[in-house]
This record gives C-alpha cells, sequence and structure tokens, in this order.
C-alpha cells in the first residue's frame, strides 16, 4: 500500500444555482450583472470532488488534501466559511476571475503552475481532483488540459467511484452513455479524476474541522497570487438569456381520469 | 479552410449516431467555406467504419485502427486523436461531444496547440468566419462566439443536427502510425457496467423524459409513506409508455443520505444542475418542486408537462406547457391503467 496520496482538489465558486443570471458587457468581456455581490457556493461538482478526496485521505494513512481555488479573494474567503467546516484541507488560493465566460485554457495554467509549486509535492503520490465540469464555463475541458501541463498520462471523466487496491493500483468507475460505466484499471498516481457525483453524502458542518482549516485559510488567502484569466482568444459576440417564458395552462379541479386520459393522448401524439 | 471531422467507432465497429449528426455539420462548413473535408476515425475497425461513409464528400480519409485504441482510454486515444489532427494539417476540426472524446479531445488540443470548445449547439461560416454557440452556466446563458486561432477544436452536442445518411463504398483510408509508449497503457478498460436489463432507466432516445421529484417519497394525504408503491408505479409508466427516467437532486441525495427512498434511482437519472440536460421530444414531471429540474435539466425538452399538488409552484409555472393540479400516485395510476 502507498504511503499515502496527496490529493489535490481543484475547485471553484460559482453563483448559488438559485440566482437569476443576467449577463452583461464589461471592458475585459461578458459577465454578470451584480457579479461580486451575488451569493457563491463551492462549484458542484467540485464539491463532490472535495468529499470524495477527504473520505479517501480518511482510508489511506498519510494522505494529504489541499484545495485550489480560483477566484476572487474576498468571495473565496466568504466561501471558506462554510467550506471549511466541511472536511479538513490546506487552502492554495490564487486571486482571479471565476467567471464562466473565462477561458479554460487559461484557467488550466493557472492551475498547473499553483499545483506544481505546492511544496513538497510528489508526483508518485500525487491525484489531482476535480469537477468533470464547471457550472459556470461548463465546459469539461480543464482538467485534461491541468493533467497535459502536469505530464500526467492518465485521466478519468465523469468518476464516481475509486477503489485504491492493495498494491496502489485503483480502479475507477467513469460514467458513459446510457447510464452505464466504463471501469478501468490504473496502475498507480499519479492520476487526474474528473469527478461527477460521486457517492457520497455532503457531510454535515465540523465546527472544529472548521477552526483547524481556517488556521490555514487565513494566510493562504494573504498570500494568493494575483492572476490575469480572461477570456483568452475567444471573441465574443452575444451572450443572452433566451425567452423561455412559457404560457403554462394549469388544469386543475378536474377529475384524475379524465387528467390521465389527456396525458396519455399527448403520450401517443 | 481545412476541416476534419473527426470520429471514434463503437465496441461493434460502427459509427455513432452523434458521429452522422457531426458529419451534417462539417459538410455544411466545408460548403459555406469553400473548404476541404477529411474524415478521421479512431477505434477498432476504423478502416471498416471509413468505409460506411465514404459517400459524404470527403478528400481524405484517415484512420488509427491499431489494437491500443480498441479501449476507450485517455492516453491512447488522445495520442491518436493528435495523429490523426496533425496528419490532416486541418484548421478546424468538428468532433462529436462523446463521453469518449470529451474524455481525451482536450489533451489533444493541448499537444496540438489547438484551442477547444465543447457542448457546441451551432456552427456556421459567414464571410470566411467562423461563428459558434454554446451555453454557459448550465443551459442559462447562450452565447455566440469565435476564435482567430487555429486549430480550433468543436465538440459538438448530440441532437442537435440530423444525421448523415449516404452510401457507402471505398473510401481508401490511410492508417495513420501512431506511436505509443509504455506510459499510455498504465490504465486498462476492464468492462462496461451495465444496469440490469430490467433496471436500465436512462433511454437516450427515448421519446419521452419522465422526471420524478422528492414528493413521492413523503406522507401523502392519508399521512403515511408509500414509497415502495411508488416505485412500482414509476417503474410500470417506465415501461409502458417506454420512457427514460430523470430525478430530481433531492430525491437521489436522500439515498446517499440513507434516507428510503426509490432504489432503482442513483445520481446517473439526476437532472439539472449537477445532472444531465438530456434531449427528448417530450417531458413529464412529478412531485418535482425545484427549479434545477425544470430550468436547467429541461431546457432541451421540447414539450413539457407537469404534476403538481401546488397549482402556483413558481418553478413549474412558465416552465413547463401544462401543469396539471393533482395526486401524482392517483393520476399515474391511472395513466398506466390506460396505456395497459
Amino acid at each position: 500500500m502507498t504511503d499515502g496520496f496527496q490529493i489535490v482538489v481543484c475547485g471553484s465558486l460559482v453563483p448559488d444555482p438559485l440566482q437569476t443570471l443576467e449577463p452583461l458587457t464589461t471592458p475585459q468581456g461578458p459577465g454578470l450583472k451584480n457579479e461580486l455581490m451575488l451569493p457563491s457556493v463551492l462549484d458542484p461538482w467540485s464539491a463532490h470532488a472535495l468529499f470524495e478526496a477527504a473520505n479517501l485521505a480518511k482510508q489511506i494513512a498519510g494522505s494529504k488534501v489541499y484545495l485550489v481555488s480560483l477566484g476572487p479573494k474576498a468571495k473565496l474567503q466568504q466561501l471558506m466559511m462554510t467550506v471549511a467546516q466541511k472536511v479538513p484541507f490546506e487552502l492554495v488560493a490564487i486571486d482571479g476571475s471565476a467567471s464562466g465566460f473565462t477561458d479554460a485554457h487559461e484557467a488550466a495554467a493557472v492551475l498547473a503552475e499553483a499545483v506544481a509549486a505546492i511544496p513538497g509535492l510528489d508526483k508518485n503520490r500525487l491525484l489531482v481532483f476535480g469537477g468533470c465540469a464547471s457550472a459556470s464555463r461548463d465546459a469539461g475541458v480543464t482538467m485534461q488540459l491541468l493533467c497535459e501541463r502536469l505530464a500526467i498520462r492518465d485521466f478519468f471523466a465523469g468518476v464516481d467511484e475509486i477503489k485504491v487496491k492493495p498494491d496502489s493500483s485503483f480502479e475507477v468507475l467513469e460514467r458513459i452513455e446510457g447510464g452505464q460505466y466504463q471501469v478501468s484499471v490504473c496502475k498507480g498516481a499519479p492520476a487526474v479524476l474528473a469527478w461527477a457525483t460521486g457517492n457520497l453524502p455532503e457531510p454535515p458542518n465540523n465546527p472544529q474541522v472548521g477552526m483547524v482549516n481556517m488556521r490555514g485559510v487565513m494566510p493562504a488567502l494573504m498570500k494568493a497570487k494575483p492572476s490575469k484569466v480572461g477570456t483568452g482568444g475567444i471573441a465574443y459576440e452575444k451572450t443572452e438569456v433566451p425567452a423561455q417564458k412559457r404560457a403554462t395552462r394549469i388544469v386543475k379541479d378536474v377529475g384524475a381520469d379524465q387528467i390521465a386520459a389527456e396525458i396519455v393522448e399527448w403520450i401517443k401524439q | 479552410m481545412k476541416i476534419l471531422a473527426l470520429f471514434h467507432t463503437q465496441d461493434d465497429g460502427s459509427l455513432p449516431k452523434a458521429a452522422l449528426e457531426v458529419l451534417t455539420t462539417a459538410m455544411a462548413i466545408k460548403e459555406q467555406t469553400g473548404g476541404t473535408l477529411a474524415v478521421g476515425i479512431l477505434g477498432q475497425g476504423a478502416a471498416n467504419a471509413a468505409e460506411t461513409v465514404a459517400g459524404c464528400g470527403a478528400e481524405s480519409f484517415l484512420t488509427v485502427g491499431s489494437e491500443a485504441v480498441a479501449q476507450a482510454r485517455y492516453a491512447t486515444d488522445t495520442a491518436a486523436a493528435t495523429a490523426l489532427i496533425r496528419d490532416s494539417g486541418a484548421e478546424l476540426v468538428l468532433a462529436p461531444g462523446t463521453a469518449r472524446f470529451a474524455r481525451c479531445l482536450p489533451g489533444a488540443a493541448h499537444r496540438t496547440g489547438a484551442q477547444i470548445d465543447t457542448h457546441i449547439v451551432s456552427v456556421k461560416a459567414e464571410g470566411g468566419q467562423v461563428q459558434a454557440q454554446r451555453w454557459f452556466y448550465r443551459q442559462r446563458i447562450l452565447g455566440t462566439f469565435s476564435r482567430a486561432a487555429r486549430p480550433w477544436i468543436m465538440l459538438a452536442d448530440a441532437g442537435v443536427n440530423m444525421p448523415w445518411h449516404g452510401a457507402s463504398g471505398a473510401a481508401s483510408p490511410k492508417e495513420v502510425a501512431v506511436g505509443f509508449s509504455d506510459a499510455d497503457l498504465r490504465t486498462s478498460v476492464t468492462g462496461v457496467r451495465s444496469p440490469a436489463a430490467d433496471a436500465q432507466t436512462i433511454k437516450p432516445d427515448a421519446a419521452l423524459l419522465f422526471v420524478a421529484g422528492a414528493g413521492w417519497t413523503k406522507k401523502q394525504k392519508d399521512g403515511q409513506f408509500h414509497i415502495a408503491e411508488a416505485g412500482v408505479l414509476i417503474q410500470d409508466f417506465l415501461i409502458k409508455a417506454k420512457s427514460s427516467l430523470g430525478s430530481s437532486k433531492s430525491l437521489v441525495d436522500l439515498q446517499s443520505e440513507g434516507q428510503e427512498t426509490l432504489n432503482f434511482m442513483t445520481h446517473m437519472n439526476q437532472v439539472g444542475q449537477t445532472g444531465s440536460t438530456p434531449r427528448h421530444a417530450k417531458g413529464l414531471s412529478a412531485c418535482c418542486h425545484g427549479e434545477e429540474p425544470h430550468a436547467v435539466g429541461w431546457r432541451f425538452i421540447n414539450e413539457r408537462r407537469a404534476i403538481n399538488l401546488d397549482p402556483n409552484c413558481g418553478w413549474a409555472q412558465g416552465k413547463a406547457d401544462v401543469v396539471y393540479v393533482g395526486d401524482a400516485f392517483e393520476i399515474m395510476a391511472k395513466v398506466n391503467a390506460l396505456l395497459s
């Protein structure tokens, strides 16, 4: 068995999914109206990756979890007030845009630089986790670009499970079409895993974990390196929220028989 | 402009439907730009697959069909795609956004110095400029954009174009040599895990998507839980209506939190923010009150109907075409009886 993994989770903030988003044009490219005021959450798929990382670290003695997060420093600080209470990790903060309109190539370059600069990083023990896509850019390419920049050969997408074997090899379940899983066995670290939802529930808040994490979070935020992640080579012509309001017909005070008949007729059309 | 339509084969050696949809787009872009089209195929039986699209009018066919790409593995697929892109000299690469290509083509983009965009829903060329459309913020904002850098790789979403139909014939494909290293073979694909045939609830080709919400697992009007009954009703409906099954996040979360719920429902069924955004002609939801299934998960459902106890449910109003106010248990039982 390995001496433990160094699990680096890449994840940033996204607007709370319940917020209404309105695009606007800024000098830096497209943005969101009141972007800095919108409540944020840890990107959902990255959050699953973080919880899976913590679970794996708990099972394999000597493992440690890092969270590499690219976002506006002030918003990262707010985010950490909740995320830090979930699972133990060491934060590596990068001060820059977390906009969904930034270029994944630029984001991957900045993340790769931050991962490579983690003190004591041992590539033979390295597992890089992240979400299979973000809820902002939703491109699903950043982790592969990061994988290439770190010169890692093994990448898995849409991961729901990792099982480490006694010889340090591991089995991975990746989502593929039609509700199926592709099962693979990798000889061991290093590897990059882009997670789907995994199988774990969100851990409850643990104030003790929060206190330990926050000792490292504040210094990490203080020394967060500024980075200029922008729209790269993308020339945006237009960003819009297409009209989607439908004229909903409400059918009420009608018997179940009549409703069922109407539904069946509609299905059969 | 040099265009490469890049495909992979399936386990049976055929091309996926999504590839044929991309071929339709690639031929249109060729027409619009006056460019040239090459077809590149990787995977088991690539040369035979090239014959099936020989009538598309491509100037050349390139394949990588070696044993190493029989498995859908990142390292070997990335190396093969890189070789095909380089050999074609393509400025524009169009590929289907399948799980296999979504996994490996970003890596190939890095190795070929290309830019890459995914989930493309529209691409067209006007005045020599290629413009693409995709959704941002999980189907909330539609963006139209272009890139000056070449090569530019685009992965198109399935279901947005008609599949190409044409004659097969002699493609005379060129097998492109790829030097796979031992490091590329550290991972072995050992198989595919499918749900049992009678438990297969995700059917991408189904005309109808049925989305179940957490309401099925709540206390009903008699003050009791009826989870087993809900399971029977839903599974019965899926079989009779030949429907695919989606779920709200709250319903599948109940399961991971250890609560009793519908045992055939997994995170794979989830639609919405952290789930899928499937494409079906029709969608019917029941006991579903969240925004995400309706706004995000239903983005690409054409006709939408909902069964809901609350006529004022803000998330169904304005997002569904019809909201039936009633007890889903009662209505679905009668629907099943009528479908029998």
